[in-house]
């Protein structure tokens, strides 16, 4: 057995062509299996492909950004701001007077930004009427499947710093 | 012109078509496999990236043994 051309006294071109027209697309099954095997070998280096993106790649490292003093924001008030790059908008809220949850403000349905609702207590994307628990970020309603990306806060003294992001789902 | 096929090849066929069959189920399988591995680490997830390798890698395993079969089964039922 082998997944190549086998000695042969023919020259290649007898090996690989048929001498009758009729028989040039015939393909038998011994061929047509082994392309299927190799298929599954190029499935396979994909799949290690990804692998190997995974490990060299690793987790990313976020920065210890500062993103809001705690007294501009005031309690059931929003503020913006860019995490970790300035492409990135996050969503700050101010749930209590001294509690704060910060998330990824795009939509994980199509990426629009969502907005917090005071009246009903919960981030809503005006595309898809998608809403999201303002706690967790789990979805709510709507097609997105997967909460939001929260943004990991810490506070130091009157200011509240950004130091990762927390997927989940 | 067609050879007359005996009873001997006609069972061996009909395994080296089943084992086609298998092979094209797996293909499938590994095919989607690799479709959702690539959706989730695209989205940040990693955790599923080492299990969803391993068991591309048995599927492929599965599919060469089939070819094995294939080609061993031929070989025999080519016997004169």
């Amino acid at each position: 057995m082998s997944l190549f051309r086998k000695p042969s006294r023919e020259p290649l071109w007898r090996d690989e062509f048929s001498v009758f027209s009729s028989d040039e697309k015939y393909v038998s099954r011994r061929q047509f299996s082994k392309f299927l095997v190799l298929t599954s070998l190029g499935l396979f280096v994909g799949n290690l492909w990804i692998l190997l993106r995974s490990w060299v790649s690793g987790k990313p490292l976020y920065p210890v950004t500062a993103v809001a003093h705690a007294e501009e924001v005031p309690v059931g008030g929003v503020k913006l701001f860019p995490y970790p790059t300035a492409q990135d908008q996050c969503i700050l809220v101010r749930t209590g007077a001294d509690t704060f949850v910060a998330f990824s403000q795009k939509c994980t349905h199509l990426s629009c930004a969502v907005f917090y609702a005071s009246a009903s207590d919960r981030f809503e994307c005006p595309c898809h009427n998608g809403a999201f628990s303002v706690r967790d970020g789990a979805p709510l309603q709507g097609p997105p499947r997967r909460p939001l990306p929260r943004i990991m806060l810490t506070r130091k003294g009157d200011v509240l710093y950004a130091s990762g992001i927390q997927r989940e789902g | 012109m067609k050879q007359p096929v005996s009873p001997g090849q006609k069972k061996g066929l009909t395994a080296i078509d089943g084992a086609m069959a298998l092979i094209v189920i797996l293909l499938l399988v590994q095919i989607w496999l690799v479709m959702a591995t690539l959706e989730t680490y695209l989205a940040g997830h990693y955790e599923v990236v080492l299990p969803a390798a391993i068991i591309s890698g048995i599927i492929f395993l599965a599919c060469f043994g089939f070819y094995l079969f294939i080609e061993r089964m031929d070989a025999e039922f080519r016997k004169p």
